[in-house]
């Protein structure tokens, strides 16, 4: 695969690489996405009658809360992966032939 | 219809007219649209990409409704309940982890592989997995596992319309003409419209299908427990019976109301295995990469879970039941709890509106199962008509052989339910379940990684395979006739935990252990890795970058065999 530093053509982009991102970003959004797995994974932690919320008991009602805050998760991790790594154009992948970058 | 009501003899049932009538209405209503869908948005049914990906056009909210659509089965609608009737929160309640874990997951991955697909034109995984390995045999591997695991899976469709039927007095004894002869007809409508509408027609009726889903269930979530005596009864009801004991082995208790702690590991397994299974399944594959573009996938996993929410209530309407006292006896006289939430509606809700949710989930089986169909019949042209038996074909000839491989897969999945015990088809998607897992290596691992060698993976499917049916198989409980029935549950012990586990789960790890294993020895050995004709960027691309389909080029001159 032809690396960029051979490559004179001026803006050349190197489409064989993983586009830039922003780390800390993208830690932030993993930490969401991985935390309702976690939660549920754990079911010692909410395998319980009590507290009940009115008639359900906490075993049922919390998973419902879940629902919830799964999907709050992971759209705040969709706002965040979006930011950290903005979409990078691609080129033709013939960019000698082509005007690159632009 | 005189017929139909004669050959039920059964005395606690003649046919239900009023709620017969609406569900003819409403199903004719999706009939007309299904017919009707080919013209939406129409750029001609020539191609494969066209007929089983819908143009790759769908925008947030159709896919929403399509994929909504697609992964709740009617089949999901009838277990769901009956589990947490018969067994409790173990067996059924876990649907609600498992639907919740689902997202975040499919957040991960699916974004890559839509981006993949869309750079290369691939169509299904198998496609995906032959180039970035370079391996036809690892491809065939993905396609064949994928057919298998979804056959059944189209059959336990039929058997939720099946229950709806029986609920509503057609069908069970008699002659065989008129028993079957409403199923017959479903069949003949799905198989209908799919083979002249493609993906449009179960995109089109999956608004009607999730409508009315969410309709009903609302409204028998509000109306029911009123009438059974308020949740504080529900609740109280389900705790009794789950603690009563057994009948067929009376030491243990009938099910677990919260689960206990032996069996914590059970439920959380059941929960991740089922979450990481159900995106490998082809039909979840092909309502995703008929979105239009790398982030549609990625909202839906922020607004799926609506699904989810409702699939708890749902769930919750198995215990609905105890506390009602339904009777789910089948038209034969014998007790099917599959048919407790059919019977729930027959029982409590006015004729009509049994009626309009006896055709929610009718309709709900009809979504799911024309996109199964479709999705198969895509592997199989695919990766072997084109891959295999015909290098030459054109994307019409393609078309053409999609087209009768979906309605032959239907048809096999019919004589399957006809000719065959239900069990068998409970037994085989449980199978399917734990098969479908197996490819997930390949197919995830691959999209972030080229580590793995291709012999190592089909290396670590076989081994996963073997396992999981060997254990599936072993599972064994006593039936009612003093015998013993095999594939009695999807639990078994893992080894060295010593726990209860979800068999599918414990397959995968032996199969990721076993792939890793043999990848390092591979690549010690130095053995061809195969050619990758991806590229890193391939993985980030999205709607609007120039698309590389190389149509023309048959795909197996650019990689060496296997």
């Amino acid at each position: 695969m032809p690396n960029s530093q051979d490559h004179d053509t001026p803006g050349y982009v190197d489409h064989d690489t993983i586009p830039p991102a922003n780390r800390s970003l993208m830690t932030v959004a993993g930490v969401l996405l991985l935390l309702p797995i976690v939660a549920l994974m754990w079911v010692s932690s909410y395998a319980r009658i009590e507290p009940k919320l009115g008639a359900f008991p906490f075993f049922i009602w919390y998973q419902f809360l879940w629902v919830f805050l799964c999907s709050a998760c992971t759209y705040t991790a969709y706002r965040l992966v979006l930011k950290a790594r903005p979409h990078r154009q691609m080129t033709s992948d013939a960019p000698k032939d082509q005007e690159a970058g632009r | 219809m005189n017929t139909l009501a004669l050959a039920t003899t059964n005395d606690h049932v003649g046919v239900n007219v009023v709620a017969l009538t609406v569900l003819i209405a409403l199903f004719t209503l999706v009939t007309v649209m299904g017919f009707m869908a080919s013209k939406w948005r129409h750029a001609g049914m020539e191609s494969l990409d066209e007929w089983g990906l819908g143009g790759r056009s769908f925008g947030t909210w159709v896919t929403w409704f399509l994929l909504g659509g697609d992964l709740y089965t009617a089949y999901t609608f009838i277990a769901v309940p009956a589990a947490m009737f018969a067994l409790g929160s173990v067996n059924g309640f876990f649907a609600v982890p498992y639907t919740i874990v689902l997202y975040p997951i499919i957040f991960i991955f699916m974004s890559r592989l839509w981006s993949v697909s869309h750079r290369h034109g691939f169509v299904t995984t198998s496609d995906f997995v032959g180039n970035r390995y370079g391996s036809r045999g690892l491809s065939l591997v993905i396609a064949v596992t994928g057919i298998l695991a979804t056959m059944p899976y189209i059959a336990l469709q039929l058997v939720g319309i099946q229950a709806v039927l029986e609920v509503i007095g057609l069908g069970g004894s008699g002659n065989v003409i008129a028993q079957d002869l409403p199923l017959f007809i479903a069949f003949a409508v799905l198989a209908a419209y799919t083979y002249s509408s493609g993906l449009r027609a179960p995109a089109i009726i999956a608004f009607v299908k999730d409508g009315l889903i969410y309709l009903v269930i609302i409204v028998a979530v509000v109306y029911l427990p009123s009438k059974v005596g308020g949740w504080d009864h529900i609740f109280a009801a389900a705790q009794h019976k789950m603690a009563s004991p057994s009948k067929l082995t009376p030491a243990k208790p009938t099910g677990a109301y919260i689960p206990p702690a032996t069996q914590y590991w059970a439920y959380a397994t059941l929960a991740l295995g089922s979450a990481l299974a159900l995106f490998m399944y082809p039909h979840s594959i092909t309502a995703t990469l008929s979105s239009k573009s790398r982030n549609t996938i990625r909202r839906n996993a922020a607004i799926l879970p609506a699904y989810s929410f409702v699939l708890g209530l749902l769930a919750l309407l198995g215990w609905v039941a105890i506390a009602a006292g339904t009777k789910p006896i089948g038209l034969d006289g014998v007790p099917n709890p599959q048919l407790v939430v059919p019977q729930l509606f027959e029982d409590m809700f006015p004729s009509w509106f049994a009626g309009v949710a006896f055709a929610a989930i009718a309709i709900g089986a009809l979504v799911p199962a024309a996109i199964m169909a479709i999705a198969a019949a895509n592997l199989f042209t695919r990766n072997i008509y084109r891959e295999w038996l015909k290098p030459s074909a054109t994307p019409a000839q393609e078309a053409k052989v999609g087209k009768r491989v979906s309605l032959a897969v239907k048809f096999v999945a019919l004589v399957f339910v006809l000719t065959m015990d239900k069990q068998n088809a409970i037994n085989f998607q449980l199978l399917g379940g734990i098969w479908i897992l197996q490819t997930f290596p390949a197919i995830v691992f691959g999209l972030y990684t080229r580590w793995f060698h291709r012999w190592a993976l089909i290396a670590g499917w076989a081994v996963g395979m073997i396992y999981g049916t060997a254990a599936a198989y072993n599972v064994v409980k006593p039936t009612l006739g003093g015998g013993t029935q095999h594939f009695a549950g999807s639990l078994a012990l893992i080894p060295v935990l010593a726990q209860l586990g979800y068999i599918a789960l414990t397959a995968f790890v032996i199969n990721v252990i076993v792939a890793t294993a043999a990848t390092f020895v591979l690549r010690a050995l130095k053995t061809p890795a195969g050619i990758d004709t991806t590229i890193k960027g391939d993985y980030f691309a999205d709607e609007g970058d120039p698309r590389v389909k190389p149509l023309d080029e048959p795909i197996h001159l650019v990689t060496p065999s296997v």
